[in-house]
């Protein structure tokens, strides 16, 4: 008598009562399913995001007024000085272990012109310096960048994202074509390729210019620049952010015991950011999940009790024939933890398979959360075994001869 | 040999406040290939010492000797593999497993006794031939006859070459045709060269028996060699 036997006696035993295997089957599918479809969800929502993120702006931090998500409170908010554009032009000047050190602006909600026709007011106008064609990683399809000499003349140019080509230069060449954003004409002097979608959204409706042409239209004062800085790779991404962090003290005149009035803001940032929101999330869900799984489990252990007695004659019979007690109670466990064990697979393939689809309509990647399926199944085998216990000791110390008496 | 050789047991239950003596004082030897019946009214303690003479249950005070080795002492396992290996049960109500089909329920002692797989199966289904179920081999207890479920609980019985056949009236949920045919059988049994204990109250089927004991209230009323019952031999019975 070895495991492998009492295991195929627990598994013909599992089989012979099909409709009683269904039924506890499905409450551990339910507290599995539960677990993996949410984990699913969010799993692919942060490869989303990160990888969004990444393709923005690689080895590029920046330095803003405030922390445009959380923590930063209102207190900073209106305390803070604004971050000039001559701040950005001073730190490119110090730091010299960067890359790349630019300036940029954005206004939002924007209807540029051309001709008689119009595009919807949801266009992005963004001022740079010309270092920031670099940090945002935009690459011209065709006709030239802009440069320092038109951001120091306030050139009335600027570079169109391919949205703006569908909408307003369907047949022609844009290059050389002057388009109007509220009243002031512009020279279209490039187009920029058309970058990946993130989340199902286009990327592509902005346009452009020196951000001396862009302080010129909305105005210098009262607006916060934003600085972006790439480094040369990823090994000196960190010294460069100290030192940034370090000479921003000294351009804002920042005495040693002041806190920063700056915030960087990098991909770690950013994804520890997201973090703060799914890490609340994923820990709600571990606990309903691990609620419904218990739930589950006394399922379980009710259903066993039941098969127990209703197989009291079968127990007896068996220990009559010569079965030993850890046999019997091996018998029984094994067929908790199989129970548990396909239960968990079954939710687990259903949980990948659902929260997939679900997921798609968000437009996220497709992902399977390695460590929850991990986890998952070992909840599974656990809740068999803790569950199992009981009725597996209960039926493997029947006494034989009540047990074949039993009707 | 004897196989058996039980010395002054008792067996005290406790129901309640009140101590039942199933047994007071009973002593008996059974010799290799005898054909033992055991007789009494119920409450005659009959069925204690059927359990006791299967290793289901011990003594409360006495010696119980099994091929020389004392039972009274023995661990649940040890009890569990002697069960396994030297006894084998007939019920009155077969005390079969519903779901598996004859061959399985033939091979459950051979599980537990550890016997591969390919050699199992053979020797059970070896053991269904012998008892004429040849053609019942995968049939399930529900799509058998009285008759042929306790042939089939007679070839569990007989699958491990025990040196006990202990039958518990079985007969008992038999009509008397059938009965008579699986008295036939163990009669076969018996020539072959088993040693078989019957417990019974009835007269008729104890007569098959060549030695019968009687019991009352706890302790041995008689105990006699008989002149055994002619077994007409029905050709059904016998092997094919």
């Amino acid at each position: 008598m070895n495991i492998s036997q009492t295991f195929s006696i627990a598994v013909q035993s599992l089989r012979n009562n099909k409709l009683r295997t269904g039924l506890t089957i499905l409450g551990v599918v339910v507290g599995i399913f539960s677990i993996i479809v949410i984990m699913t969800i969010i799993t692919m929502l942060q490869k989303s995001i990160e990888e969004g993120l990444s393709q923005l702006n690689k080895y590029t931090f920046q330095i803003q007024k405030n922390d445009p998500t959380f923590g930063g409170g209102p207190r900073f908010r209106e305390t803070r000085p604004d971050i000039k554009i001559e701040e950005a032009y001073r730190l490119k000047e110090l730091l010299t272990n960067a890359k790349y050190v630019a300036a940029e602006q954005w206004q939002f909600g924007i209807v540029v012109k051309y001709g008689n026709k119009e595009t919807n007011p949801n266009i992005q106008v963004a001022g740079i310096t010309a270092d920031a064609i670099k940090t945002n990683n935009w690459n011209i399809e065709y006709g030239r960048e802009i440069r320092e000499t038109d951001v120091q003349y306030s050139a009335n140019v600027c570079l169109i994202g391919k949205d703006i080509v569908d909408k307003l230069f369907p047949n022609i060449n844009p290059v050389g074509q002057t388009i109007r954003v509220g009243g002031r004409p512009l020279q279209v002097i490039g187009v920029i390729e058309a970058q990946p979608a993130l989340f199902g959204q286009s990327r592509d409706n902005y346009i452009v210019l020196p951000i001396t042409t862009w302080q010129s239209m909305y105005g210098k004062y009262g607006r916060s620049v934003n600085i972006t800085v790439m480094s040369y790779g990823k090994e000196d991404y960190n010294d460069v952010i100290e030192a940034a962090t370090g000479y921003m003290r000294i351009i804002r005149k920042l005495s040693p015991g002041e806190p920063d009035n700056f915030y960087i803001y990098s991909n770690e940032s950013m994804i520890s950011q997201v973090n703060d929101i799914t890490g609340p999330i994923k820990i709600g869900a571990l606990a309903v999940s691990i609620i419904a799984l218990i739930a589950a489990g006394v399922g379980i252990m009710n259903i066993m009790l039941v098969s127990v007695t209703e197989r009291t004659r079968e127990i007896g019979i068996r220990k009559a024939l010569g079965a030993r007690k850890t046999w019997i109670l091996t018998q029984f466990l094994i067929e908790a933890v199989v129970l548990c064990f396909i239960g968990g697979i079954i939710g687990i393939l259903l949980g990948l398979g659902i929260g997939n689809f679900a997921g798609s309509f968000l437009n996220a990647q497709t992902a399977i959360p390695v460590d929850w399926v991990i986890i998952g199944i070992t909840l599974c085998v656990l809740i068999g075994v803790i569950f199992g216990t009981y009725p597996a000791y209960k039926a493997a110390n029947l006494d034989p001869i009540e047990a074949l008496r039993y009707e | 040999m004897n196989i058996i050789n039980i010395e002054h047991i008792t067996k005290i239950y406790k129901v309640g406040l009140e101590e039942v003596h199933a047994l007071r004082d009973v002593s008996l030897r059974i010799d290799k290939n005898e054909y033992v019946a055991i007789m009494g009214p119920s409450g005659s303690g009959k069925s204690t010492l059927m359990n006791m003479l299967g290793c289901l249950d011990t003594p409360t005070s006495g010696k119980y000797e099994f091929k020389g080795v004392s039972v009274s002492e023995m661990t649940d396992n040890e009890l569990a593999k002697i069960r396994n290996k030297e006894i084998g049960f007939v019920f009155q109500t077969f005390n079969l497993l519903a779901r598996s089909d004859a061959v399985h329920n033939v091979e459950l002692p051979l599980i537990y006794a550890g016997i591969p797989t390919a050699e199992r199966r053979e020797r059970a289904i070896q053991a269904l031939i012998d008892v004429g179920l040849k053609d019942r081999l995968h049939h399930k207890p529900n799509e058998l006859s009285g008759g042929q479920r306790q042939r089939v609980a007679i070839a569990r019985a007989l699958v491990t070459n025990p040196s006990i056949i202990l039958a518990d009236e079985p007969t008992g949920n038999l009509d008397s045709k059938t009965g008579e045919e699986i008295m036939g059988l163990f009669h076969e049994i018996h020539e072959k060269g088993n040693t078989i204990i019957l417990v019974t109250h009835e007269e008729y089927i104890a007569e098959h028996a060549a030695r019968i004991v009687r019991l009352k209230d706890g302790l041995i009323e008689s105990d006699e060699r008989v002149e055994r019952r002619y077994i007409p031999k029905i050709k059904t019975t016998v092997a094919q």
